[in-house]
């Protein structure tokens, strides 16, 4: 059995904005071994992103981490000084962000942007830097990397800059990647060709990854576990076959209906009623319950679920989760 | 759904100068092929899908077909009736007669609301504008509006910050309603919009739609919400049909390469589903200069006949209301199931 890489600890992260204490994460909990891909889903707001720049500890003003631990390795990174993270960031775990156009810095070239990485965690002459560049480039699958590795961001389309990303993340080798929607800006056919070569590299590096998506699709194709998020918590952690076979939260399972599917076709969507909660002032109890259907009054609105192994390796955030299990549509698609 | 055609497009072409700014006037130096050649027509009471990449030219159709960009050429009938010539004209009341029959849709209901001005401003303006209904049945139409699109009397006072993406998406299209309108284009009403909330947004245009008689001009890049939603659908590449069937038979026959490497791209929300995806290699062409034939050509995975590099292609009428621009398609599909 693979050896945890990283441990996510009862981390919570909030915003002191004006308006109040944003609760962007509030217990969330999650384990990554070595070489495992999870993917960490979840709507806007349910704090897929302040989890994953969390774990940098790049969380941006007026955010804090305000509790928790965040185990790399066995040890808790949250006590490291600034200068110590320095060299972890890109080195240890190194991030993809979403938005390709934005991440590239447009006043440097690509080979600019790579060798400051490259050099940054090792101690390489500029031209070894652009050696280990083009080599990169070429494991990216980018098509004449000593012509493209000159140009500016500009120049570049969107699945290329994409790849570029991958790139830079991966120069130093990283143990762990941190993937934030990487494909949600990109077309179908471009967004098929990233997720094969994040998997090639994955398998070809050896190396662990967290996959931030709203896309079920995505996650069924590339993850090895999944963690469903809903505002800021933890609501169900199961192997990808069970979250799509036997998902047991009544928001995992809502999540699966709601969106629609290439096989079945055109009766009525299922809808979770309602929209987000808004994270200052969180409903009591379940932050779920205004919008499930299976909510008790007395039960579901006073008492926040903790995290529980219902069964061996599935880990469910609701109390009633066993009563609904018994309802579930799921079960007969799992045999 | 009737067999009465309400819109019909033929041969549109929505071409856009590209400039560089000399020191006295501005000098052409390029187009850009945004729509080139596109024929379809649409029937009352139907939902026709426009599908494609980012770019391929999905909404510049639908807003050359509003006049919102007036089309370089082609026509279009509403209803029987060339609407591209009296957008020309400077005759308003013909103008604003048609535009209360077509509405629009837009993709970001952040950006397409005005936030300086009230719920009821907003859905008020176009009934001051066509004058349609009486001023003392304003008020009882706006509640009837927002009643309509799920939506409470005390919201007609709040501004547009004041609501959740879903919630303004719904009182864009109770703008777009309160005209009346036969036809509403969305323009990917669900884009920008959380998966748990764009359930409610399809389920509503459905309702509406029942309700109604109301005919969609969908456009999305998300094939799995426009298969949930469409009747018949329209593939689009690089500014051009490729491909033009019902709904079922698109998604169970595709025949065009590039319908083929799209619907096998698609994700598909199940970790046991059969996986033969088709990727597709290197990038759209650039619509400045699109490669010759069709337009596909640079990137099929079948091998090429010297028709698919020299002859630009129409749409093949195959039967069962199916149009695909590949001439090789017999021989493709012969192949498929040979493999």
């Amino acid at each position: 059995m693979a050896k945890e890489l990283l441990e996510i600890d009862n981390l919570k992260t909030y915003f002191y904005t004006w308006a109040g204490v944003v609760r962007a994460v509030d217990g969330v909990s999650l384990k990554v071994k070595e070489g495992e891909t999870l993917g960490l889903v979840g709507e806007s707001g349910s704090g897929k992103s302040v989890t994953a720049l969390s774990t940098l500890r790049i969380v941006p003003r007026p955010g804090k981490i305000v509790g928790g631990r965040i185990l790399y390795r066995g040890e808790n990174i949250l006590e490291r000084n600034e200068n110590e993270m320095q060299k972890f960031r890109g080195k240890e775990v190194s991030y993809i962000f979403q938005d390709p156009s934005t991440s590239l810095n447009p006043i440097f070239t690509i080979a600019d942007q790579l060798i400051e990485v490259i050099r940054q965690h090792q101690n390489v002459t500029k031209e070894e830097a652009l050696e280990k560049a083009l080599e990169l480039f070429r494991l990216v699958e980018i098509p004449d990397p000593e012509v493209k590795i000159w140009s500016y961001p500009h120049q570049l389309s969107g699945g290329m800059k994409q790849r570029i990303a991958v790139a830079r993340a991966l120069s130093c080798e990283p143990s762990l990647l941190l993937a934030d929607e990487p494909t949600t800006a990109l077309d179908v056919t471009v967004q098929a060709q990233i997720l094969d070569l994040l998997k090639n590299l994955k398998q070809k590096l050896g190396m662990a990854m967290i996959l931030i998506t709203h896309d079920m699709g995505v996650v069924a194709d590339v993850a090895d576990r999944i963690t469903v998020l809903y505002a800021g918590r933890v609501c169900e952690s199961a192997p990808t076959r069970t979250i799509f076979y036997n998902p047991m939260h009544p928001y995992t399972r809502a999540l699966l209906e709601a969106v629609p599917s290439l096989a079945l076709k055109r009766e009525k969507l299922k809808v979770i009623r309602g929209a987000i909660p808004n994270l200052i002032e969180v409903p009591s109890g379940c932050r779920f319950h205004p919008r499930c259907d299976f909510a008790k009054e007395g039960i579901c609105t006073l008492e926040l679920p903790e995290l529980a192994e219902i069964e061996p390796d599935h880990y469910v955030a609701c109390v009633r989760a066993r009563e609904i299990e018994a309802s579930s549509p799921f079960r007969s698609l799992s045999k | 759904m009737t067999d009465e055609v309400v819109l019909e497009v033929k041969n549109l072409v929505k071409h856009f100068p590209i400039t560089s700014r000399g020191v006295l006037m501005k000098k052409q130096v390029g187009v850009v092929h945004a729509v080139d050649g596109v024929s379809f027509s649409v029937k009352r009471g139907e939902t026709f899908g426009l599908v494609g990449e980012s770019g391929c030219g999905k909404t510049t159709t639908a807003r050359a077909i509003l006049s919102l960009d007036p089309p370089t050429s082609g026509e279009i009938y509403f209803a029987g009736e060339e609407v591209s010539s009296i957008f020309k004209s400077n005759d308003k009341a013909a103008i604003l007669r048609l535009r209360r029959k077509m509405q629009y849709v837009f993709q970001n209901p952040y950006a397409s609301l005005d936030p300086r001005m009230t719920v009821s401003d907003l859905i008020m303006e176009p009934l001051a504008i066509h004058g349609h209904i009486p001023k003392d049945k304003w008020q009882d139409r706006l509640y009837e509006l927002l009643k309509l699109v799920g939506l409470e009397e005390y919201h007609a006072e709040r501004y547009p910050h004041e609501f959740s993406g879903g919630q303004r998406q719904r009182i864009c299209i109770a703008r777009a309603l309160a005209v009346e309108p036969e036809l509403l284009i969305a323009d990917e009403p669900v884009a920008s919009l959380d998966v748990s909330v764009r359930a409610q947004i399809l389920n509503l245009l459905q309702e509406l739609q029942q309700k109604f008689k109301i005919t969609y001009l969908y456009i999305s890049h998300d094939l799995s919400t426009v298969r949930h939603i469409c009747h018949r659908i329209a593939v689009m590449y690089l500014g051009k049909f490729v491909e033009i069937a019902d709904t079922d038979e698109l998604f169970e026959h595709p025949l065009h390469p590039y319908t083929q490497a799209l619907l096998s791209a698609i994700p598909i929300p199940d970790p046991d589903a059969k996986k033969s995806r088709i990727t597709l290699q290197g990038e759209v062409p650039s619509p400045i200069n699109p490669p010759t034939g069709c337009r596909f050509q640079p990137r099929c995975m079948y091998t090429k006949e010297h028709s698919c590099v020299e002859e630009t292609l129409g749409l093949i009428d195959v039967g069962k209301g199916h149009f695909v621009a590949c001439p090789s398609y017999l021989r493709i599909s012969k192949n498929q199931i040979s493999s």
